[in-house]
């Protein structure tokens, strides 16, 4: 479950192809605007690297993050069934940290050196994985939208250049697609359910709704740096088209159901087909993205413990001529 | 501070907000195992990716939960990814059939005119 959302790195605002080889860089470039993809031992551009890392390391870490707070209603699912839908989608998304770990691994960077950045809080990770799921409505609009959001991002994503990530998220938006069916059916329930429970799905919604238009990330700037990552097919559509799909695809459901959104703004423009919405409190983002969100310290700190209970027993079973290389594929 | 949360198994881990004990070291997540899945008798294994473990037994563990959690599968294969040799795609021209191995494809082979052209002439003589 990852967005567009990740925040870019202002160092890198030179040109993104400053020191390359011409001759290899042109080789290169057409062989992505020819369709094929780029394997883990390809030249590659150095910006396309890390560029790559940092977004699939994102990835990983929103997965691995964001299984926390639906983690949480496992506990106390209403019913057997509910229970162990939960418990698979949560275990689902942990596999896809894995499968995403695995793929970043491929451009160099180790797993080990992935899960530090990320619990120094030096890595980021979606940002809607900072605000709590209060009840288990909560965990009803997570499944459903945040998930919906995550596939129009991934499904883009897998037509992307780099093998190892597409070959990933193929793997990963087949499973989802289970996420979005149970989160929908979760949502439709309660909302057709009595006054208290469409009360408790109006209320989870209304509070997710911006951390969801956040999601997508900041509205695009056009800049050298989106057009070259375009063209190397890192990022696959602008925030503002993959914001633009979810609306499309998901208001009207949601409108559907009775169910009220807290923008008096948001409508579809019939002439230009594109919706109108008021822009999200961008500053929160920031705030939130930089560490002070309700959750921020929660989430980090529960995967510390993790790392710190588990490690007595990583240690028991290290084999002691263990010999690393990176993942082939 | 401890971590106060909403999720109350959270909160009675009792965990500090702020420490940081000891980096992972490399390795401290183990080495790599590629995976190859076979979903059905009949057909050939395939490379389905990897998972990190400390030996094969468990390699096989974590490849079943990783790997086969949808469709079917009967028969799974890993490998420690050291002990696989591979060739470098900036090599992969070795693999480049050229012109003159034209004699290993099928299509390489053309008898039907020289069968035409014979049975015309057959026929031409005993007309």
């Amino acid at each position: 479950m990852y967005g567009n959302a990740y925040v870019e790195n202002p160092a890198a605002t030179n040109s993104l192809t400053a020191n390359e080889d011409p001759i290899k860089l042109a080789e290169f470039e057409a062989r992505i605007a020819a369709g094929e993809k780029i394997e883990p031992n390809d030249w590659m551009p150095e910006q396309y690297k890390k560029q790559l890392i940092r977004m699939i390391e994102q990835h990983a870490h929103s997965e691995i993050i964001g299984a926390l707070p639906e983690g949480t209603w496992i506990t106390r699912a209403p019913g057997f069934r509910r229970k162990l839908a939960l418990m698979a989608k949560v275990q689902d998304e942990i596999g896809h940290g894995q499968l995403l770990y695995s793929a970043a691994e491929t451009l160099g960077k180790s797993r080990e050196d992935m899960t530090n950045d990320l619990i120094s809080g030096k890595s980021k990770y979606s940002n809607v994985f900072n605000y709590p799921a209060k009840t288990w409505a909560d965990s009803a609009v997570i499944a459903w939208l945040i998930d919906a959001g995550a596939i129009v991002n991934q499904l883009a994503n897998s037509k992307g250049s780099y093998g190892p990530y597409c070959r990933a998220l193929e793997r990963i938006c087949a499973e989802e697609s289970f996420h979005l069916k149970y989160g929908h059916d979760n949502v439709v329930f309660l909302a057709t359910g009595t006054p208290k429970q469409r009360e408790m799905v109006q209320d989870a919604l209304s509070r997710w709704w911006e951390p969801i238009m956040h999601f997508f990330g900041p509205p695009d700037k056009m800049s050298v740096h989106t057009e070259v990552l375009m063209r190397w097919k890192v990022k696959m559509g602008t925030n503002d088209d993959m914001r633009q799909t979810f609306l499309d695809m998901y208001v009207p459901k949601i409108w559907d159901l009775g169910l009220t959104l807290p923008d008096p703004n948001l409508k579809k423009n019939e002439e230009t087909g594109k919706w109108e919405y008021t822009e999200p409190n961008w500053e929160v983002f920031k705030q939130v993205i930089n560490g002070n969100g309700p959750c921020n310290k929660e989430r980090l700190a529960v995967r510390r413990k993790a790392e710190e209970k588990g490690r007595w027993v990583r240690n028991a079973i290290l084999r002691k001529d263990a010999k690393y290389v990176t993942p082939l594929a | 501070m401890k971590i106060v949360s909403l999720d109350p198994r959270v909160t009675r881990e009792n965990i500090d907000a702020e420490t940081l004990e000891g980096e992972l070291q490399p390795l401290d997540h183990f080495e790599t195992y590629e995976v190859f899945e076979q979903r059905k008798r009949g057909t050939h294994h395939v490379h389905v990716g990897n998972v990190h473990a400390p030996s094969h037994e468990l390699a096989m563990v974590f490849a079943k939960e990783q790997y086969t959690r949808r469709g079917q599968c009967v028969n799974l294969w890993v490998v420690r990814t050291s002990d696989i040799f591979v060739t470098e795609y900036m090599d992969s021209d070795i693999f480049e059939t050229t012109a003159t191995k034209k004699y290993r494809e099928p299509d390489a082979y053309k008898v039907i005119d020289r069968i035409n052209a014979f049975k015309a002439r057959e026929a031409a003589k005993n007309a």
